[in-house]
């Protein structure tokens, strides 16, 4: 568990305090995913930092598991920063090491000289990522999908419990960004990794996320399970990061609508619900007509979920509503 | 060694080459000694210079503007000046202000506060981003030092040996005006006080010899190990 207890932070800046975290208290727990979203400059960079103390918080406390990071010395501090791991956006990798020795960096760093369980380890992370054939060339030599994955091999040399992951797949290609948070995706579920990413792109926290925190200018506006925050977001920006995944009407389709006839509605299915055909059965049931305009199937890590925007006409609308209710689909009316 | 007849006639008022080859091994002896110890002063004097600066690791502005001050008051002594001020410290440290034991204490301490802005400014070189990775690895201070910044440096560390190995090149040919010997003493001696142009002819051309030298080495150093 990572706690975050009243936790604020501000920057000195020409003598003036300069806010960037307003105060917040978060958990994340052990063997989740969790995301971080927000714009450049919202204070995602400084949160993460906040983890492993890269940034000391000005107020507050910082746990991790049982310890609370704040309290630690620094000799205790760099023995917990060991169990957390941490890639990057621009991988940060040691351009004058090959890739073996990058990814034994870390275990040497705590004190590990014996050659042969250094080689066996590295050998062990770089075939987890893919690399063993590039265990002697220079990041200089990869392309950047490789150097991340080269930085995640790095991550997990010392066993850590929480990898932290700082914008990993911005600097990277649709589908290189793919790979690697299916990469990401599969450590958590085989090693049991608490992972703690954050991204500007909702599409990320969709793939690979749990949960998820919406930052701007420095507040949580929103947080909450992924499939939850996406199909209900609340607050202007998450409407914001949620449409760029995911295209709303546009204002002709929207102007369109309100000439149909019927009541406009918008029906989310999530999990099983979109894998049956209740919207047909409670058509027939109740002898409702409806009119389908908009609509999308898509995944939520794995969870399928779909949404409808639909005209709905007929005498037993309001009981085809509650039909529709009891099957687990959420209705939201549109023209009301 | 004795002339041959051709040399005689190039160079007719050369008699005794042997005593240039002595030259030769005597400025060699002063640029590797000197070139050691700027090295091993320099070097930690940078790191210090990096590591204490504004906005670094272990920012101490009192301690970065006194050794930066310091640096830049050694810095802007012309040599030849710095090596007569320093004649008593030379004397101190070393029991005599001539030759090549009395030429090294001015030619270290001239030429080390040069090496140490070279080295601070190779280490800004180096990523804020490896640091901070480092970092958050448990990296203590020392291990980032040495296993990070001079690793990672190492290119523009090289750079900056071979910058200051040719200065220290002119130094101690500058050496020569008071009596630390080498091939600027010959060319000051025989060259310049007793009208001997070919002797100045020589020693100059042994010294442009001596810096394209250096420059090759270094640059083929440099090259090996940057890896960007």
């Amino acid at each position: 568990m990572i706690r975050f207890v009243d936790v604020h932070k501000s920057y000195r800046v020409d003598r003036r305090d300069i806010p960037a975290l307003q105060p917040f208290s978060l958990d994340i727990a052990d063997g989740e995913v969790f995301g971080i979203i927000g714009l450049s400059g919202a204070g995602k960079s400084t949160l993460i930092r906040l983890i492993n103390l890269l940034e000391r918080p000005s107020g507050g406390k910082i746990l991790v598991g049982d310890i609370e990071m704040t309290a630690l010395a620094e000799p205790a501090l760099r023995e917990q920063r060991r169990r957390i791991g941490m890639i990057f956006q621009h991988f940060n990798l040691l351009a004058s090491q090959t890739v073996a020795d990058n990814v034994a960096f870390p275990m040497r760093l705590a004190g590990e000289r014996n050659a042969a369980t250094l080689r066996d380890r590295v050998n062990e992370l770089l075939a987890r990522v893919g690399l063993t054939a590039h265990a002697d060339k220079y990041p200089s030599q990869l392309s950047g999908g490789q150097k991340q994955r080269v930085g995640i091999a790095r991550a997990l040399a010392n066993r850590p419990s929480i990898l932290l992951c700082d914008e990993a797949t911005s600097a990277l290609d649709p589908q290189t960004t793919a790979s690697v948070l299916e990469l990401l995706a599969e450590i958590n579920r085989e090693l049991k990794l608490t992972i703690v990413l954050i991204t500007h792109e909702m599409d990320v926290v969709r793939r690979v996320c749990d949960r998820v925190a919406v930052l701007d200018a420095g507040v949580i506006v929103e947080s909450g399970t992924v499939v939850d925050v996406f199909l209900h977001p609340q607050h202007a920006t998450t409407k914001r990061f949620v449409n760029e995944a995911l295209p709303e009407e546009t204002a002709g389709e929207q102007t369109a609508f309100s000439q149909v006839q019927g009541r406009l509605l918008r029906l989310s299915f999530r999990g099983d619900t979109t894998l049956t055909p209740t919207l047909g059965r409670v058509a027939r049931e109740t002898g409702i007509d409806f009119n389908i305009l908009a609509g999308r199937i898509d995944r939520i890590k794995h969870l399928p979920y779909g949404q409808l925007t639909l005209a709905m006409q007929g005498e037993r609308v309001d009981a085809a509503l509650v039909a529709l209710r009891e099957a687990g689909i959420e209705i939201e009316e549109l023209n009301r | 060694m004795s002339s041959t007849p051709i040399l005689q006639t190039l160079f007719p008022n050369i008699d005794d080459w042997g005593e240039i080859g002595r030259a030769c091994i005597d400025t060699l002896l002063m640029l590797g000694g000197s070139l050691l110890l700027t090295g091993l002063i320099g070097l930690p004097l940078g790191v210090l210079l990096y590591l204490t600066g504004k906005g670094q690791l272990r920012p101490m502005p009192k301690l970065y503007a006194i050794t930066s001050l310091l640096v830049n008051i050694l810095r802007s002594v012309p040599f030849i000046i710095l090596m007569i001020v320093l004649m008593p410290v030379t004397y101190f440290l070393v029991g005599t202000k001539l030759g090549i034991r009395g030429a090294i204490p001015p030619l270290v301490i001239g030429a080390a506060p040069f090496f140490a802005r070279l080295v601070e400014t190779a280490l800004r070189e180096v990523e804020q981003g490896v640091i901070e990775a480092s970092q958050a690895m448990g990296a203590s201070l020392w291990q980032i030092v040495r296993h990070v910044l001079l690793p990672e440096a190492r290119g523009g560390l090289f750079a900056g040996i071979t910058v200051t190995a040719i200065a220290l090149v002119g130094y101690t040919a500058m050496g020569g005006a008071i009596g630390s010997g080498g091939l600027g003493d010959l060319a000051y001696r025989y060259g310049y006080l007793s009208y001997k142009s070919d002797y100045m002819l020589v020693t100059v051309a042994l010294l442009i010899v001596l810096v394209q030298l250096l420059q090759m080495l270094g640059d083929r150093i440099v090259a090996r190990y940057s890896r960007r």
